[in-house]
């Protein structure tokens, strides 16, 4: 090949590869766009804060809303604690030994496991195994062993551990081992050095997952189907609460209780609604406020994520 | 030396200062700036330690294994995965015989007794053939993992052999927001949307069909692929492209002749992590495939995947039943499948690692 074919195939290849790099922007726009064009007339103040009217055919998405929130509040209570310190564990103790290539290996496989398997597996052990069997032991007739908020959201912590745990240990081995061996030779305990050295500089990059997960657990719709997700509730799961001493109700929301989430709320208009030209509105709507919400954490998390990668770097 | 050790104790907790003092030029000046930032209260007394010192090992010993336990949490999830999963999955095999997995007889208009692979099982004759889920899945899968291989590998390239950092900085960010985007999201632009497209565009007979489910499934995938591809493109050593253009290759010659060879094991391992995560995926193919099981090799017709299956009944079938842990059957092949595409995955990396001695 002469050199001007070889220069003339370089340029067109270049070319090529940053045409393909920047179509993903035009994926982007092209779903976010559509969504936003169709949905933005429908998203009123009206539509986030009323419940489901005339059949769910009219009226907002509040309760939707309110379950979102609910679920993965309580999703990354659970999973947040447990995250941290099994990183923890893998980077500050087990080091590069064997344990620590298990668990690291448990870890990747567990964030590979389909989120429908989470579904079977969040059905058959939190719901059928663990509430059944606390039934039983209470002495209850049914009330741990049915699906609930509680159960899925154990089932979305499931879910999301592997990226708590995977951006936890990010944060802790991007600390400089120097700061380390410095907090060792004046004597430190291993703890301490975790506690008073690491931690303090990787908070930052371990929020940072946490917000990720948040948003990956709001949008997660297979793993909720069967652990507590419903269809339309009159009601929001709350109960009322006495104080043992003041004797005033405090409104509560209740983990046993079934929920309306957003994702889900798209799907069921989307398909099994009875006539779902009719509330293809709503369906937009509903996608809008749920990408919204993801979108929003999603661009906290990495515009908090390349702040932090700058602060590194200069250090 | 106890005292020391109580010292330390109460420094420790201070690295955030000790991280900007290596900026700072050395000596005394660090120590003293750091000083004037702790609180009058805060400071190091050298007097007597809090506890003894046998107590606070005793702490430290309960800390690493309450710490241990924690880190024990990710197998053991990944064990009780897999015993509730299979658990249901060998009642099943148990209970149904093993050549229904495959086909079953059903009698057509005229009485005659025909072989059937179909997955139908709410019918009189129930009906648990896996060959059009398995089908369905694969039909989905495979373009799916097509599609996002080209945009990924080339997104990839040119993120770590092209881009200037500003680019880089650029696209970064957008691929991180795909991955951000709910799968519901897609699954229902894929639906209202991109299915009415495909049609103009392909003419099918049914709108919902394998490829769209597969475009849309491409879009959750292609940062997968694009993100694995540029990471390990990036840790092919720099030697190697010097050397390249030294003998006087062009930038494009360089890349497809010397860094993707390099890290071709990358490249395919982050195509094997593509179809795991393809095969897995739900709620795309319940909302844009169509869901008709039925035994084809056509993907512009309606399939129904192994997820979308399980996804679509297990939510009215009577616990305990046949159909039941049938589904669960079902879970746990393409549990079995992801499982072992992950290995395999990670096999690979873990040996161009050793490889390329990272």
């Amino acid at each position: 090949m002469s050199s001007a074919v070889r220069r003339r195939l370089d340029r067109l290849a270049t070319v090529l590869l940053g045409l393909v790099a920047f179509s993903i922007l035009g994926i982007v726009l092209g779903i976010l766009g559509d969504i936003f064009l169709k949905g933005r007339r429908t998203v009123t103040w009206e539509f986030l804060t009323q419940i489901p009217l005339d059949g769910m055919t009219r009226g907002g998405v509040f309760p939707a809303i309110f379950g979102t929130v609910c679920i993965v509040v309580l999703m990354i209570m659970m999973a947040l604690p447990l995250g941290v310190l099994a990183a923890i564990y893998m980077v500050e103790y087990a080091g590069q030994g064997r344990i620590a290539r298990v668990i690291r290996a448990a870890v990747n496989n567990l964030a590979g496991v389909p989120s429908i398997v989470f579904g079977l597996f969040g059905l058959g052990f939190f719901v059928l195994f663990v509430g059944r069997n606390l039934d039983r032991v209470t002495g209850r007739d049914l009330l741990f062993g049915q699906p609930a908020m509680l159960w899925a959201a154990a089932t979305l912590a499931v879910l999301v551990l592997p990226v708590v745990i995977v951006s936890t240990a990010e944060a802790l081995m991007a600390v400089p081992r120097s700061l380390r061996e410095a907090a060792f030779a004046l004597g430190a305990t291993r703890w301490q050095v975790v506690r008073g050295v690491v931690l303090p500089q990787a908070w930052s990059g371990i929020l940072t997952g946490a917000i990720l997960s948040v948003s990956r657990g709001a949008g997660e719709t297979a793993p909720i189907l069967f652990t507590g997700c419903a269809y339309y509730l009159p009601r929001l799961p709350v109960v009322r609460l006495t104080v043992p001493l003041l004797g005033i109700q405090v409104p509560m929301v209740n983990p046993l209780d079934q929920f309306m989430e957003l994702s889900y709320h798209i799907f069921i208009m989307a398909t099994q609604s009875h006539n779902t030209m009719l509330t293809r509105p709503i369906q937009y709507g509903t996608t809008l406020v749920l990408v919204g919400l993801t979108f929003t954490l999603n661009l906290v998390a990495i515009l908090a994520r390349r702040r932090l990668s700058r602060r590194v770097v200069k250090a | 030396m106890e005292g020391l050790v109580t010292k330390t104790d109460r420094l420790a907790p201070r690295p955030a200062v000790s991280l900007s003092s290596r900026t700072q030029p050395p000596g005394g000046g660090a120590v003293g700036g750091e000083r004037r930032r702790v609180p009058a209260a805060k400071r190091p007394v050298l007097s007597a330690p809090r506890r003894p010192a046998r107590l606070r090992r005793a702490a430290e010993f309960l800390l690493e294994k309450i710490l241990f336990l924690h880190g024990m949490a990710a197998i053991l999830l990944i064990a009780l995965i897999f015993v509730f999963l299979f658990r249901e999955a060998l009642q099943a095999l148990h209970r149904i015989p093993l050549d229904l997995w495959w086909g079953g007889t059903d009698t057509d208009w005229d009485g005659k007794a025909v072989f059937v692979q179909r997955w139908q099982p709410n019918g009189d004759v129930p009906k648990y053939s896996l060959v059009p889920l398995v089908l369905g899945s694969l039909l989905v899968a495979v373009p799916a993992v097509v599609i996002a291989g080209l945009i990924g590998l080339a997104t990839g390239i040119y993120l770590a052999e092209i881009a200037s950092r500003r680019v880089r900085d650029l696209i970064k960010p957008i691929i991180e927001l795909l991955a951000g985007i709910p799968t519901i999201v897609i699954g229902f632009f894929c639906l209202v949307t991109l299915a009415t497209l495909l049609q103009g565009i392909f003419h099918t007979r049914s709108r919902l069909n394998a490829v769209v489910g597969a475009v849309g499934v491409s879009f959750v995938i292609i940062p997968v692929i694009a993100s694995l591809v540029d990471d390990t493109l990036r840790a092919v050593p720099g030697y190697l492209r010097e050397a390249s253009y030294a003998m006087g290759a062009t930038r494009w010659e360089t890349i497809s002749r010397v860094v993707v060879p390099a890290g071709v094991s990358g490249v395919t391992a982050a195509l094997i992590l593509g179809m795991g995560r393809a095969l897995g995926e739900t709620m795309i193919v319940l909302l844009a495939t169509g869901n008709a099981s039925q035994v084809t090799f056509n993907p512009f017709e309606s399939v129904r995947t192994m997820t979308a299956t399980i996804a679509a009944e297990l939510g009215s079938v009577p616990q305990g039943g046949d159909w039941y842990a049938s589904l669960f059957l079902v879970g746990a092949v393409l549990f079995t499948i992801t499982f072992a595409l992950n290995l395999v995955a990670e096999i690979v990396v873990s040996r161009m690692r050793r490889k390329l001695a990272l």
